[in-house]
């Protein structure tokens, strides 16, 4: 088993890595360099281009600039070994001048602790709406298995299959217009992030989503474990009821509830970046779409890479945690 | 006289039951499918939009590229006056944009993207996915070795991230120009997509080769391709035309989503071009004014959730009726 986890861990690194040489590739495959992009700005002349890129090293050839990028090469300008990728430098920002990319991600404000920082904002965000769907979605899950055709089994599913195909971004619209433009109980831009009042409407759009496929999934494996024998068995033996729900049941139905939660936080962490735009949420994933609309390549690449290092970790845990619990899940593939 | 009803009433029992046993799987599936209330107001949204589409230029009460100075910014018309004052027109059903566009044809016009990204590249995902599912599934070795790794490399990328990038990157050249852009947008969603279907055949393939109808074809000297055409693929076809029906709705997702960071199409202003806007780049639009004009959000947020919501319900319907043991599953 551990040989299983070894080789998962160990696979994580052609995974990023060749995601790491696509990304690089296409990013560089964009006709023209980065200094020469912004029609909007005054235009940077041929000389400073060359010192540009000079400084930068993009007037090494493409591989030699992948290597650099993903462990590091000798600075032209000041001789010294400037580690990459594997080191965590995501390289300089483009277009924030003299701060790097790992700087905008993971530098809190000055006197403001981590949870401030661009990286922090995002993960707070993230795991407040996982807790808001399982805390709702499992329960509402049990209670609909339950009481199976009653009115709340009715309306938790109808509930939960808009949940599942409503895209967030249209959700988070419709919640937009209904309590900030039309109720007003929360303006649209919030003054400040300190007050619990304003995370309450990003965290619950971007939450819906994984709370409708955390009920449906709860239900439909409660309703599987309730036709065992094991169920019938511990009722003719006289359990009380709620011994029979909370030992019997919920310890096999929540099993494959737990498989759902790696790419459910995915999905969070990936499908951030638009509700966080929306409500002008000073975390990463907007200054993802900032990097996007500023074609901030080097930012873009880095970014990218954190995600898809969030995104594989996520899912290696929950791979993790579904071997733990589950003792009859044998892995020798 | 009993007897005779009796027996008269057993000849009938009898023929009803001939009757069901002729049924083929297909036709037992489909009576499943349009006795799901569901599916069937999906299937009926589906055709209307798609109607709605296909007649974009008859349909729309306006140009949508036609700028009306000074009936910008106009409410629908059912409203009396706007936050900003200004009185809806009866000309106008949804309202105007900031420049004066009518709402209304502009999201007439954006069906017609939604429309063809929901449907084109599925259907190079479907004959690609197929065609590399089923020889890996029945020749395994190096081609089933190949699509495992790529499929590994494949889900560790967050897609959204892939076509995020693929689109900067590529916009500028040939290939993101060609159609305004949607070509490009077709090719990655297709680049990605391709996979997962090929994932599903692979397994069917390899359930199905063991069974002893192929074992039988085979013993008989059929050739490999006429098996996985003539056997393999029938029998696999269900769980494809599934994932097909929930494939379209993702891809109408990212197109909008794309749409509304800047990406994919590129809105145009020249009359003569099909595609003119989407409702994704509607939405970009409709953003900046959200407070007083939330109309212009509203429409192409509806037509998305709508149209995604019905494609849902087709496919829970179809995977209802083609495999009758999934029924009320997640």
């Amino acid at each position: 088993m551990s040989a299983y986890f070894i080789r998962r861990i160990l696979w994580l690194f052609p995974v990023l890595f060749v995601v790491a040489l696509i990304t690089f590739s296409l990013m560089h495959a964009a006709p023209g360099g980065p200094w020469d992009r912004d029609l909007s700005s005054r235009q940077v002349d041929a000389g400073t281009q060359k010192v540009l890129n000079a400084y930068y090293g993009l007037d090494k050839p493409l591989w030699r600039q992948f290597t650099a990028y993903v462990f590091g090469d000798v600075s032209s300008t000041t001789d010294k070994f400037v580690c990459g990728l594997v080191c965590g430098n995501l390289g300089p920002s483009y277009r924030v001048r003299g701060s790097t990319v790992q700087d905008i991600l993971f530098k809190p404000p000055k006197g403001k602790g981590f949870e401030y920082s661009r990286f922090g904002y995002s993960l707070r965000l993230g795991l407040i709406s996982l807790v808001f769907a399982i805390v709702l979605g499992i329960p509402a899950g049990i209670f609909s298995a339950l009481k199976q055709n009653s009115l709340i089994d009715y309306l938790s599913g109808f509930i939960s299959s808009v949940g599942i195909s409503i895209p967030s971004f249209v959700m988070a619209i419709f919640m937009i217009i209904i309590f900030a433009t039309t109720l007003h109980w929360v303006s649209v831009v919030p003054k400040s992030w300190d007050e619990a009042k304003a995370w309450v409407l990003p965290a619950a759009v971007l939450g819906f989503g994984t709370l409708a496929f955390a009920t449906r999934l709860t239900r439909a494996s409660m309703l599987e474990v309730l036709r065992q024998d094991y169920i019938r068995t511990a009722r003719a033996k006289g359990l009380h009821e709620n011994i029979v729900v909370w030992r019997h049941m919920l310890r096999n139905a929540l099993i494959p509830v737990v498989t759902i939660l790696g790419p459910a936080l995915a999905g969070l962490v990936t499908g951030s970046f638009i509700i966080e735009t929306m409500f002008s949420f000073p975390g990463m994933g907007r200054a993802y779409v900032t990097a996007i609309s500023q074609r901030d390549y080097s930012m873009i690449l880095g970014t990218t890479l954190l995600y898809v290092l969030m995104v594989s970790l996520a899912n290696l845990s929950v791979d993790f945690l579904y071997v733990i619990i589950d003792p009859r899940i044998r892995l020798e593939e | 006289m009993a007897v005779d009803n009796m027996k008269t009433n057993k000849v009938v029992a009898l023929n009803a039951l001939e009757k069901r046993r002729f049924r083929t799987p297909w036709q037992e599936a489909w009576g499943r499918l349009i006795r799901n209330k569901a599916a069937v107001l999906g299937v009926v949204l589906i055709v209307s939009f798609l109607f709605i589409a296909a007649f974009a230029n008859v349909l729309a009460p306006h140009n949508p590229l036609q700028l009306n100075s000074g009936k910008d910014f106009l409410p629908p018309s059912w409203i009396e006056t706007s936050a900003s004052g200004k009185h809806g027109d009866p000309e106008f059903i949804l309202g105007t944009d900031t420049l004066g566009r009518d709402v209304l044809s502009r999201v007439v016009y954006g069906s017609r993207v939604s429309m063809m990204v929901g449907f084109a590249p599925t259907l190079i995902i479907m004959l690609v996915g197929t065609f590399v599912g089923l020889m890996a599934g029945y020749y395994g070795g190096r081609w089933d070795n190949f699509l495992m790794r790529l499929t590994d490399v494949m889900y560790g990328f967050p897609d959204l991230l892939f076509f995020i990038i693929a689109l900067i990157s590529l916009r500028d050249t040939w290939l993101g120009q060609f159609m305004n852009g949607l070509f490009l947008l077709f090719f990655a969603l297709a680049i990605i997509n391709w996979v997962g279907v090929a994932r599903i055949v692979r397994g069917q393939a390899l359930s199905l080769k063991q069974k002893e109808f192929v074992e039988a074809a085979r013993s008989i000297g059929v050739k490999d391709s006429q098996i996985m055409l003539r056997h393999l693929l029938p029998n696999a076809l269900g769980p494809i035309i599934v994932q097909g029906s929930f494939l379209i709705p993702g891809m109408i997702i990212t197109e909008a989503v794309l749409g509304y960071l800047g990406l994919g199409l590129k809105p145009t202003t020249n009359p003569d071009a099909f595609f003119i806007t989407s409702w994704g780049s509607l939405m970009l639009d409709g953003q900046t004014s959200i407070n007083a004009q939330p109309y212009l959000l509203l429409a192409p947020a509806i037509c998305v959730a709508l149209v995604v919501l019905s494609f849902t319900f087709l496919g829970d319907g179809l995977r209802d009726a083609l495999d009758p043991r999934m029924r009320g599953r997640a």
